[in-house]
């Protein structure tokens, strides 16, 4: 992973300095509430509910075991003993004390961490994909140019007060698992024709109010130039985006307005001043992002006879099977594969773990994994470099954790945001309506028969828990000071992503686990040999669902 | 006579009459006159006179308002070198991002500030990005 030099440590340290005379000025009252507000969350800090609320950058889902045990600490030292693993691959801390920030920054920057741009109109953290050099159908790892972007957009000085924040993800496989199509900025990296490796651009994607499929500005930008045409968008963005209404402040609004055509002519133009530039990435500089992402010392491994010495142990032990089955997926090297630890166990809030789970998972990260660890947007974590004989006693060890629920992907395996139990633009509570739906349906072999499904949660418009691109989709809505949710259905994330369409009327929080069972139910009876919830609904439509669940509640 | 901060050191302001866009354009003279720009209006008039033009001042109705970072890279990138003053609502905390986009006055509403908004200059020494006070990216100078 990518390892801080005395250059990265002093921007860092700095910041933290910068940050700490902000804070001791806002609580001496120099610095009006109104005007620390973009400096704190620029620092990823918000003003929750009931406490502050600290958001810790993760580099595109990257975390050294040393890393984790700092984060663990912290969380004990700092705040009640568990953190939350964020939508977009962070981490967040529920209960830290605003006056102590600045020293657990200052922590946080001892292990090569920041907390900078994790909130704020601003470029966030770049997402990738969780398998990132590890997936068998990965064109080109795309972690190096996701630290050339994380360098270049960090205290960016032309783009630290946009219309609203900005958000990049980055891919490099043929499964999109980055959600690209979602996001302000979405790149592929792909070959031409020639061999050389060069990038697709998605504009205008985003979630939120009005979710939008992102639209491609440029079929093939060379590699060098890539901050150069980021900066050529981000130009046009800053300087014409809207900021006069904040719902409609979002780079997608302006592409829309604009037409793609005319944006791109409008970028086009931009660039020509700073194509070739100083920005225009030196081969050099290409070079030394990929030296930290070379790939480890792997053991040979006879493909078949390690394929055959796992199947045994799975014979032996259906639990470990169904785990194995369930939970970790192929490796690109022979004898190894990438293990999903889940962080959805029923009776736990998605995507929350305690200090003492991170220590663990830290501790096998070191024996099993390489010493590092991932965030997923899907907020589980994932051991990319297992080696197969090594998952037994991996999965005892994340049992006793409860870490190994055999979920990844299913239902059980919702995505969920903080909601209006902790965040104070939630319109209602995500949690609990989560932990209702996990306990109906309890019974594994039935979610197992449903097939992959994605169950998308969020408590506002905001759209944290990604409930547009859900197969079903939940939102939290108030009506007249009452929590209500809607359901829509078809999202999906992917190359062939969609927004989902709403069902209806919304509904009362304890009815949601018997919507979310009629709506199982109806695609069970229309389902065709092996479809799942998406590819039925694609054949069938809203129709059918919508007559169930109204008919029903009628 | 009112103070700001220019190169870095609090001095006396004496800028010439400042002038809107609008109240410019109509000057048979303009090019050796100042001008305030807001945002939202076009940089395009002003390029032409690039050479000649003495002191170029970017209004910032709040400080949330981030067009003028864009105003002052692209100045000094097609080549102004006369004052670049930031004037309005921006925070001693932008001061190393004003520098960096090419802004060499800060005219502060309230002059009190000025001590603690100098030393704010000084509150990075290292940065990633090309910028205009560091024409080459971090990546072209690491050792």
């Amino acid at each position: 992973m990518y390892l801080y030099d005395e250059y990265d440590q002093k921007i860092v340290d700095e910041r933290v300095a910068q940050y700490r005379g902000q804070t001791e000025r806002f609580l001496d009252g120099t610095l009006s509430e109104e005007q620390f507000l973009p400096l704190r969350l620029q620092n990823g800090l918000y003003v929750q509910r009931l406490a502050p609320m600290l958001r810790v950058a993760v580099p595109y889902g990257l975390l050294s075991s040393q890393q984790l045990r700092k984060v663990a600490q912290l969380s004990r030292d700092f705040d009640k003993g568990y953190v939350h693993i964020s939508t977009r691959q962070n981490i967040q801390f529920n209960w830290p004390e605003l006056a102590q920030v600045p020293d657990i920054l200052a922590e946080l920057a001892s292990v090569q961490m920041h907390a900078i741009q994790t909130s704020g109109n601003c470029i966030r953290n770049t997402t990738t994909d969780q398998y990132a050099g590890v997936a068998t159908d990965e064109l080109e790892d795309p972690r190096p140019w996701c630290e050339i972007i994380r360098q270049w957009s960090t205290l960016h000085p032309e783009f630290a007060f946009l219309p609203r924040k900005f958000k990049i993800a980055v891919c490099g496989s043929e499964e999109d698992r980055a959600a690209i199509h979602s996001h302000d900025i979405g790149i592929e990296l792909v070959h031409n024709e020639a061999g050389h490796t060069g990038f697709r651009v998605l504009v205008g994607g985003g979630l939120g109010r009005t979710p939008v499929i992102g639209v491609e500005i440029c079929d093939f930008l060379e590699a060098t130039q890539l901050l150069t045409y980021l900066e050529a968008i981000l130009r046009v963005y800053n300087q014409h985006g809207r900021r006069d209404n904040k719902y409609k402040a979002r780079i997608k609004i302006l592409v829309r307005a604009m037409g793609i055509d005319a944006f791109r002519d409008a970028v086009e133009q931009e660039w020509v001043s700073l194509k070739d530039g100083p920005s225009t990435l030196t081969e050099a500089e290409i070079q030394r992002a990929k030296s930290f992402f070379i790939e480890p010392q792997y053991i040979p491994f006879d493909a078949s006879s390690a394929a055959t010495a796992l199947q045994d142990q799975c014979d032996a032990d259906p639990i470990f099977g169904n785990w194995v089955k369930r939970n970790t997926v192929a490796h690109r090297v022979a004898g190894y594969r990438i293990v999903n630890i889940s962080l959805k166990a029923t009776g736990y809030a998605p995507g929350d773990v305690t200090d003492k789970q991170l220590e663990l998972i830290a501790e096998l990260a070191d024996e099993y994994s390489m010493g590092e660890v991932r965030t997923t947007h899907q907020q589980n974590m994932v051991l990319a470099d297992v080696e197969q004989s090594h998952l037994y006693q991996l999965w005892q060890a994340l049992q006793k954790a409860s870490l190994a629920t055999a979920n990844i992907g299913y239902l059980t395996d919702m995505i969920c945001c903080p909601g209006g139990d902790y965040c104070s633009l939630a319109n209602a509570k995500s949690i609990p309506v989560a932990e209702a739906i996990q306990s109906r349906f309890d019974d594994m072999d039935y979610v197992y028969d449903l097939g992959p499904l994605e169950l998308n949660i969020s408590g506002c418009m905001n759209a944290c828990g990604h409930h547009h691109i859900g197969h079903i989709g939940i939102l939290g809505v108030d009506k007249k000071g009452q929590e209500f949710y809607q359901v829509s259905l078809g999202g999906h994330q992917g190359k062939d992503a969609s927004i989902g369409k709403i069902l209806g009327p919304s509904f009362k929080q304890e009815d949601m686990p018997a919507i979310v069972d009629t709506l199982l139910t109806t695609f069970v009876e229309l389902r065709q040999e092996e479809e799942n919830f998406l590819d039925t609904y694609r054949r069938v439509g809203i129709d059918p669902f919508k007559e169930r669940v109204y008919a029903k509640a009628d | 006579m009112p103070r700001l901060i220019k190169n870095g050191a609090i001095v006396e302001d004496h800028s010439p009459e400042v002038l809107d866009l609008e109240q410019w354009l109509q000057m048979e003279d303009r090019a050796t006159r100042a001008v305030v720009l807001e945002p939202g209006e076009t940089l395009a008039p002003l390029l032409e006179h690039i050479a000649e033009l003495p002191l170029v001042l970017v209004n910032f109705p709040t400080f949330m308002d981030g067009r003028g970072f864009s105003y002052g890279r692209e100045l000094r990138e097609r080549g102004y070198k006369g004052e670049l003053r930031a004037v309005g609502h921006f925070m001693r905390d932008q001061l190393t991002y004003l520098a960096r986009c090419g802004f060499d006055a800060f005219q502060f509403e309230d002059e009190a500030e000025l001590d603690d908004a100098v030393a704010s200059l000084a509150d990075f020494s290292e940065y990633y990005q090309a910028s205009i006070d560091q024409p080459k990216p971090l990546f072209r100078r690491r050792a």
